[in-house]
């Protein structure tokens, strides 16, 4: 409640500008000195002959630019493509699982948690099965997935999608809950005052009120999905994704250990982009005093 | 008309816990402003949400309209300010203001009409596409006001609206808040800690004590209407002041003595 005087709009123009220059300028001087560290790391061990905690030489860490040369090149598995012409369609294929995957498992989390929310009961029921669920490892259950959904006829990237939001849903879930249940106290006597039925308290006020909970486990869910959807691909056959790619590369390890790498960094990529997407969504949803922003 | 009419009003939170309220009878006429003033823990809070139907008395009856005060509440006879404006960060001032509105169903064309008249009415100029968070205190306060008295409430409660505004700001809102009740034509009661503003404001002024919240006194301020800053300027406002603050240490005289008593 602090008495915030209004930003002439023209200054604040100029100052996210300068805001977004020098947070791209930070990220430009931790991705060098990420550069530096890899680098000298690997000198140093090698220079020195240390074996602990592991023994340095090409093939645990190769260097950075090799890594990055490796994606313009051809990759060992044959095809006159460029590895990340390769890498970029496995992206593109398992960002649609991700993507289907995160989509499902955000609606399926946001029903469950609105669902928990309206009964005491059924909170304390189902909770602990929800929270169990998470406690299996996804590499069990996928393949119990993946040859189910196969006896019905459905199509092998649905079954991963389906894997991804089972990642997903979780956080989605337990952060609806608790934003729903965090509803200012005198905004529900307000509502009180008015007579205003359950239904429209959730939708006017603990709904709204819940959304920062509900993106900040929109966030971390993105990037899960595609992990989701990653492992996912590994028992199902699946080759055209990301996780196919990764399956390939690891048997050329030994012969050529760049090519993991550079799947990783797109599959890095995938992840963060999946982030940021989210993170441009609720700039763009949720209204709130910028002292309250994440 | 009574707009209020309280009756044997007790409250008690908890099971054997500590009385809030006890023993309380009071009756509020139409286009009254009355004030109810006491020391933290008197109940005066508890007393305003009894009659707003936010919590229930444990014994006695609240009538608000000539109805029960679950009724009162359904129907909608009462807006209610809090000491923090309550308003949604989502909302800008417009839809904040209409939200009572919007609940009540009214169409899109009246609320933009409403609404206007409204911010028209507590001075808000043309802040209407700003957000809360972009507000000082006392403009938040005033959007407050204006969702309260949106729907034309014959009723408002008001609990320290002010308490949390400077001095100036206070005293400004305190000139406007009568210049709105007598354009409104509501009847207000009003939470207070502060003599000055009690007496400024009130046709009426009720003391009340605490352990337990009751009703010392009940000093009518016949200070001629309207009222203006020169009011408070006048030596009958100054031997009201005093006649408030007198009643109030009499009341915690009466606390303590009733502490020594009770061990």
């Amino acid at each position: 409640m602090s008495a915030i005087a209004v930003e002439p709009p023209g200054q604040r123009d100029v100052g996210s500008v300068w805001r977004a220059a020098a947070r791209a300028l930070l990220f430009v001087a931790v991705l060098a000195a990420f550069w530096g560290l890899w680098e000298g790391y690997r000198a140093l061990w090698i220079h020195e002959a240390w074996t602990w905690p592991f023994a340095v030489d090409s093939s645990t860490m190769p260097h950075l630019h090799d890594v990055i040369r490796a994606l313009f090149k051809p990759p060992s598995s044959g095809t006159g493509n460029k590895l990340i012409t390769l890498l970029l369609h496995s992206a593109v294929f398992t960002a649609k699982e991700a993507a289907v995957g995160f989509a499902l498992g955000a609606s399926v989390g946001f029903l469950l948690g609105v669902v928990l929310s309206q009964s005491r009961l059924l909170q304390r029921g189902i909770l602990p099965f929800v929270v169990a669920s998470q406690t299996i490892p996804i590499l069990a259950v996928a393949p119990i997935v993946v040859v189910y959904l196969g006896s019905i006829q459905v199509a092998a990237w649905f079954s991963v999608a389906v894997i991804a939001a089972y990642l997903t849903f979780f956080p989605v879930t337990i952060n609806t809950l608790r934003g729903l249940h965090a509803a200012d106290r005198r905004a529900l006597e307000l509502m009180r005052s008015y007579a205003a039925p359950r239904r429209t308290v959730l939708w006017k006020l603990r709904i709204p009120s819940a959304l920062p909970y509900i993106f900040s486990a929109l966030r971390v869910s993105a990037s899960a999905s595609v992990v989701g959807a990653i492992i996912g691909e590994l028992p199902s056959g699946i080759q055209e994704g990301l996780g196919g790619e990764i399956l390939v590369f690891h048997q050329y390890y030994s012969l050529d250990p760049t090519q993991l790498w550079a799947t990783n960094i797109i599959a890095a990529a995938l992840g963060i982009a999946f982030f940021i997407v989210i993170a441009i969504a609720e700039r763009l949803v949720v209204r709130r005093a910028p002292e309250n922003v994440a | 008309m009574s707009v209020v009419v309280l009756e044997g009003i007790s409250k008690q939170f908890g099971r054997g816990g500590t009385t809030a309220v006890q023993g309380i009878d009071l009756e509020i006429d139409e286009r009254e402003f009355v004030s109810l003033i006491g020391p933290s823990g008197c109940g005066k809070s508890t007393l305003l949400r009894i009659i707003g139907d936010l919590i229930e008395p444990s014994s006695g009856k609240a009538v608000v309209n000539g109805k029960t005060a679950r009724q009162a509440r359904v129907q909608r006879d009462y807006g209610i300010v809090f000491q923090d404006a309550v308003l949604y960060d989502w909302r800008n001032v417009t839809k904040n203001i209409a939200l009572p509105l919007e609940l009540a169903g009214w169409s899109r064309k009246r609320r933009q009409d409403r609404v206007r008249e409204m911010m028209e009415l507590v001075e808000l100029g043309d802040f209407g596409s700003h957000y809360p968070w972009q507000l000082s205190g006392g403009m938040q306060q005033r959007v407050s006001i204006a969702r309260a008295l949106s729907f034309d409430p014959p009723l408002l409660l008001m609990d320290e609206p002010f308490g949390a505004l400077d001095e100036m700001t206070r005293e400004r809102l305190n000139l406007e808040l009568l210049r709105i009740w007598e354009q409104s034509g509501s009847t207000i009661v009003f939470v207070t800690h502060s003599i000055a503003e009690a007496v400024f404001l009130s046709t009426r002024v009720v003391v009340m004590s605490s352990r337990p919240g009751r009703i010392t006194d009940v000093i009518p301020i016949e200070l001629p209407q309207p009222r203006t800053a020169v009011t408070r300027e006048q030596p009958r406002f100054f031997e009201l002041v005093t006649r408030v603050r007198e009643a109030l240490h009499l009341g915690a005289e009466l606390d303590r003595a009733a502490a020594e008593a009770t061990g």
